[in-house]
């Protein structure tokens, strides 16, 4: 059967390049790059190229890149970093309702051991509002913590107006730049973050590797102690081919930047265009505000998502869903529920997300599937009524 | 998938849908956790179940586990489809994931109560 792949914002395809470069860090350039000999000076060097290309990739200096294993431990030493050093100031923190769950189950944690979090309610179309920042920021706060953009919907944040706030007062500023990084461009000294989470698997790269930017002079309880890696900011022997082959992608993501997001861009738009015209009451989540180029999320109603993305994965295509009768918990997504939808309409909610491997083709197979899927389940349901 | 080959085969080839006119029995049951819903329509004779159809709307679990649960109690006295479980149903479709189990209570709470008005 043909597989399409339209599930990027959850993990992409590794490029070829990623792995090539990649493969002899295990066989031939194996060592440590904490040792003086030539094995690990060689794998050193390796790592600093990478670490150099990441830097590039968001305008970062490269002693202010942290390699640690992927988006959710960035997010973890950001905000526990910031919260245990930080804790002779206050206990107060700021972020959003809609942050991925590595932030936002790591500020329950933290509500749970004592700090006051303040959860920014959002628009109908998902977008924190500067001034509720502004409001909630009090002598007490440690840190802002606000996504750059959101993985389910794909709204992108006021993040550079948020920085201002946070730097006039004063207050470290954290962004999960998890599914924008080599999405959009990303410039942390124009932003005015102190600190911003990045993931290689979002960007081609292999899992299990990601970064924390930590801007000079921050100051970051480290999470994990021991050997004082990565400048005694995340100690463990580094994972060097998986450090290496994000290096790869990074670069390949800057360099695509402006063409290959262009494409995917035209074909997320070629997709919205096509099943909003063959399929009725049907919706774009977030279609009017700034929004990734990869992601669309659409609301089908009389109809199901995990039933829909099950349809659509019998006939080759790999979709996600923010319906309660997908997760585990049985709860909807709060990224929906927070931008005001019920949990019927989450109900039938469908995440579309794009890389730049995807074709016209397949877009236009999921059109052409699609309207027989949703009328095949509306045809089930009690509640829908042919017009 | 985390689906059995016999639970896909009724969502995809749902049996048993749709509506009947002058039922004997009907009722309509929601899941009050995920939103699910279900519809069943019987016709009885006597005392035995000689037609039944449904609709559905919910996740593939829930219309696999709805479809067979309605083609399962056809030609049962009251007494018989009053007894089904949700285990009957979930182990008859080759099992259920743990947090799917909810899904087959539906049909049987939609039998119970489609039953409700007979002795």
């Amino acid at each position: 059967m043909q597989r399409i792949y339209l599930d990027s914002n959850a993990t992409t395809p590794v490029r070829p390049e990623v792995v090539a470069a990649m493969l002899p860090v295990y066989t031939e350039d194996y060592g440590n790059p904490s040792s003086i000999h030539w094995f690990g000076q060689r794998a050193k060097a390796l790592m600093d190229d990478a670490r150099a290309q990441v830097a590039r990739l968001v305008n970062a200096e490269t002693s202010e890149i942290v390699f640690v294993s992927g988006g959710t431990e960035a997010d973890n030493l950001a905000i526990r970093g910031i919260a245990e050093s930080q804790k002779s100031k206050g206990h107060h923190i700021i972020t959003s309702s809609i942050e991925h769950h590595a932030v936002l189950h790591t500020c329950r944690d933290l509500e749970k051991l004592g700090y006051e979090i303040t959860w920014l309610r959002v628009s109908a179309d998902g977008l924190v509002d500067p001034e509720d920042v502004r409001r909630a920021i009090r002598p007490d706060t440690i840190l802002i913590s606000v996504m750059h953009a959101n993985n389910e919907i794909g709204t992108i944040q006021p993040i550079e107006e948020i920085g201002k706030i946070a730097e006039a007062a004063d207050v470290y500023f954290h962004s999960d730049g998890v599914q924008s990084t080599g999405k959009i461009l990303v410039d942390v000294k124009k932003l005015k973050v102190d600190l911003y989470s990045i993931s290689a698997h979002k960007i081609h790269g292999p899992k299990g590797v990601g970064a924390l930017f930590i801007k000079k002079g921050s100051v970051v309880k480290p999470l994990l102690t021991g050997g004082g890696h990565e400048r005694n900011r995340r100690s463990g022997t580094e994972n060097v081919a998986g450090i290496v082959g994000f290096g790869v992608a990074a670069k390949m993501a800057r360099e695509g930047l402006g063409s290959e997001m262009t494409r995917v861009k035209e074909l997320r738009d070629r997709l919205e265009s096509g099943l909003k015209k063959n399929i009725d009451l049907i919706r774009v989540n977030a279609e009017n505000a700034p929004r990734l180029p990869n992601t669309s999320n659409i609301m089908v109603d009389f109809a199901e998502g995990e039933g829909l993305v099950i349809s659509l994965d019998l006939k080759g295509i790999a979709v996600s869903t923010g319906s309660a009768c997908s997760s585990g918990s049985l709860e909807p997504s709060h990224v929906l529920t927070a931008i005001g939808k019920t949990p019927d309409e989450a109900h039938g909610s469908l995440r579309f997300s794009l890389n730049s491997m995807n074709t016209e083709q397949d877009v236009d197979y999921v059109v052409e599937v699609l309207p027989r899927i949703v009328d095949r389940l509306r045809e089930l349901s009690p509640y829908y009524k042919r017009a | 998938m985390a689906y059995a080959a016999k639970l896909i085969d009724y969502f995809e080839n749902p049996r048993c849908v749709g509506e009947i006119e002058n039922a004997d029995g009907v009722a309509q049951v929601s899941n009050p956790v995920c939103g699910d819903v279900m519809k069943l329509w019987l016709k009885v004779d006597a005392d035995k179940i000689i037609d039944a159809k449904f609709k559905a709307q919910g996740c593939s679990a829930a219309i696999a586990t709805s479809s067979y649960a309605t083609e399962m109690i056809i030609g049962m006295n009251l007494k018989q489809a009053r007894t089904i479980t949700k285990e009957h149903i979930a182990d008859a479709l080759g099992g259920l994931p743990g947090s799917k189990m909810h899904c087959s209570v539906l049909a049987c709470d939609a039998i119970r109560e489609a039953l409700k008005g007979f002795a």
